[in-house]
């Protein structure tokens, strides 16, 4: 197997790598600082994704305005969300947002007229047609390419440019929400997560701050669910999965609970543990067939949670005081 | 569409099952603090155990069913020994034992996948034969399932009220600290409502697996948030309340989709009319229908 010293494949590794981080960062602002349990998190991947692509193939309008407008959508659909939900016990909390994630996927999937339905955005259209709406985003990916080959010659493909977007926008992601959890908000949003009644006492708006959080948490899931949609020009509920969520707090658990870098930490390792076991096609794994794999696959990463909880509950960066949680 | 009686009849039987499954989730959420995402896949877990032990001797639908309630409630044990108790030994945080939980879903599910497939399975009952009943039509998987699903659920209400060891649950349900002062064995009254929770499970599991004619490995995930939806509205903790909550959520659920009604909703929409109640249910009375008001 080349694929394994294929760079191509780690680029295209890397993307989702980078869509993870910046979904990651998203949850940690909202679990790590404010201590919100949001099992809902895909659902505003996919209205930010679902966004852009109806309004550029219904509307007409450009992708970057789509693009823009989405995320514009994005920030009061999470403020209504928390209206009801961010008063309640955390538990509470989890149930709802994993309800609304699933209203959501279900709506995507049999709201045919207005998001294609089951089959995706390829149906945007309707039936019969093939509708995209990527191609400002290829074109774009072009110049970029055209800008680099000189230089880097044919290692300058499509997903490596799509690798150094993603991860640019990440990292300014990670160095803007350093600068939010050290400043006096992030240091409110902390005694939140500890103590939510020492937080009032001191006349801090607790709820405020919880639907900052949660807002700002959304708008990065919609950033990941626009990449996800430019870098794939196609897709469908079957994206949004509840199992995208699990795979986000997986992540940022791994990284460490209230570490921003911790999240890239994880989200790198989860992509290599993901899209390595594509490579275990030596005895005995070459003797699974594919379905097989993919199921192993999963029992993995089960696995993987249930022994991170038991043994290192605070992550690879965390510390184990900021993990005890009630 | 069908007319109201047949569809108050669909709604008791998923409510039945809802109920059912619920009484698990609320009793190990009392008294666990754990949101346990794999009982949805414990109830799956149960359909294919039933399945199995079913087609051993025979065909044999009632030893299905005993099969599936063994092992469930043994897996639910297992679990237990080999991973809740030692989290809770580690003081595991909320957190902690919720993402556990999907963890041991995520495995459950897929090695139900692994071993059993993702085409979808029946129970060996005649698909086409219907009985009728006054203005009701039944099916014959529901002919089977509904009687069980009753006989079922006054027996875990005798249980609750007539034992000792149901009283005991409850109480540390409600009050984990004060039962146990009350000499309460904790660790023990634990066992027993993993038992119960996961013999439960493996019942609707059936169930649901008979009613719902085909089957794969899903159909406990697709059960889960309905289940959750049963337990906020029957109140964290109380198990008659779950079982109330399940009927009740199941009968909206069905009555729903009733043409008489607005027009009705879009059968595809049902499990959306579950999480609704949900979100309402948590707004308006976050207590749930029979729970008591408690400040946080």
């Amino acid at each position: 197997m080349t694929e394994i010293l294929d760079p191509q494949f780690w680029f295209f590794v890397a993307v989702t790598a980078g869509i993870y981080t910046i979904l990651g960062l998203g949850l940690q602002i909202q679990f790590g600082f404010a201590g919100l349990l949001n099992f809902g998190h895909v659902a505003f991947m996919a209205i930010g994704a679902y966004t852009m692509a109806i309004l550029v193939v219904k509307a007409g309008l450009s992708l970057w305005v789509a693009a823009i407008c989405a995320l514009v959508v994005v920030v009061p659909v999470s403020l209504l969300v928390g209206l009801p939900t961010l008063r309640l016990r955390a538990d509470y909390l989890a149930i709802t947002t994993l309800a609304f994630a699933e209203i959501v996927r279900y709506v995507a999937t049999n709201e045919d007229g207005l998001t294609g339905g089951s089959q995706g955005t390829i149906n945007l259209s309707g039936p019969g047609t093939t509708a995209s709406y990527n191609r400002e985003w290829l074109d774009f990916v072009e110049v970029v390419q055209g800008w680099l080959s000189p230089i880097l010659g044919d290692l300058a493909s499509r997903d490596f440019v799509s690798m150094l977007i993603v991860w640019m926008i990440a990292l300014v992601a990670i160095v803007v929400l350093q600068v939010l959890v050290r400043s006096p908000w992030g240091r409110v949003l902390k005694v939140i997560r500890e103590d939510e009644d020492a937080a009032a006492a001191l006349g801090k708006y607790v709820f405020r701050f919880k639907q900052q959080a949660l807002a700002i948490g959304s708008l990065l899931a919609a950033v990941a669910g626009l990449l996800h949609a430019f870098q794939f020009s196609f897709f469908s509920p079957a994206d949004f999965v509840p199992l995208v969520t699990f795979n986000v707090w997986m992540i940022v658990i791994l990284g460490g609970t209230a570490r921003n870098w911790g999240v890239p930490v994880g989200a790198v390792v989860f992509a290599i543990l993901y899209a390595g076991t594509r490579f275990l096609d030596f005895a005995p794994f070459s003797w699974l067939d594919p379905d097989e794999r993919a199921y192993l696959r999963m029992i993995v990463i089960g696995l993987a949670l249930i022994l991170l909880m038991v043994f290192r509950p605070q992550g690879i960066l965390g510390r184990r005081d900021e993990m005890v949680m009630e | 569409m069908s007319d109201l009686p047949q569809l108050v009849l669909n709604g008791l039987m998923t409510g039945s099952i809802l109920a059912i499954g619920a009484v698990g989730v609320t009793l190990v959420l009392g008294v666990l603090r754990l949101l346990h995402v794999a009982h949805g896949d414990t109830m799956a877990f149960g359909a294919y155990a039933g399945l199995f032990f079913t087609g051993l001797v025979g065909d044999n639908l009632a030893v299905g069913l005993v099969g599936a309630v063994v092992t469930s409630a043994a897996l639910a044990v297992l679990v237990e020994y080999v991973l809740w108790r030692p989290l809770r030994r580690r003081r595991a945080g909320m957190v902690g034992l919720l993402l556990s939980s999907i963890g041991v879903a995520l495995v459950l599910r897929h090695v139900l996948f692994w071993v059993a497939g993702a085409d979808p399975k029946q129970y060996p009952v005649d698909l086409m034969r219907v009985y009728e009943v006054g203005p009701f039509r039944l099916a014959q998987s529901q002919v089977l399932a509904l009687p069980v699903a009753v006989v079922s659920i006054l027996f875990v209400g005798w249980l609750f009220s007539r034992t000792a060891i149901g009283k005991q649950m409850r109480a540390l349900s409600d009050d984990g600290a004060l039962a146990a002062v009350a000499g309460i064995d904790v660790n023990r009254t634990i066992v027993v409502i993993w038992i119960l929770s996961g013999a439960l499970a493996g019942l609707a599991g059936v169930l649901q697996g008979l009613v719902q004619n085909s089957f794969n490995p899903n159909l406990g995930f697709q059960l889960l948030l309905p289940v959750f939806a049963a337990v906020i509205l029957g109140g964290i903790g109380s198990a008659y309340g779950a079982l109330a909550g399940g009927l009740v959520l199941g009968l909206v659920m069905e009555v729903s989709t009733w043409q008489g009604f607005l027009g009705g909703v879009p059968a595809s929409y049902k499990q959306v009319v579950a999480f609704a109640v949900l979100i309402l249910m948590l707004l308006l009375r976050p207590q749930g229908l029979l729970g008591k008001a408690r400040l946080r």
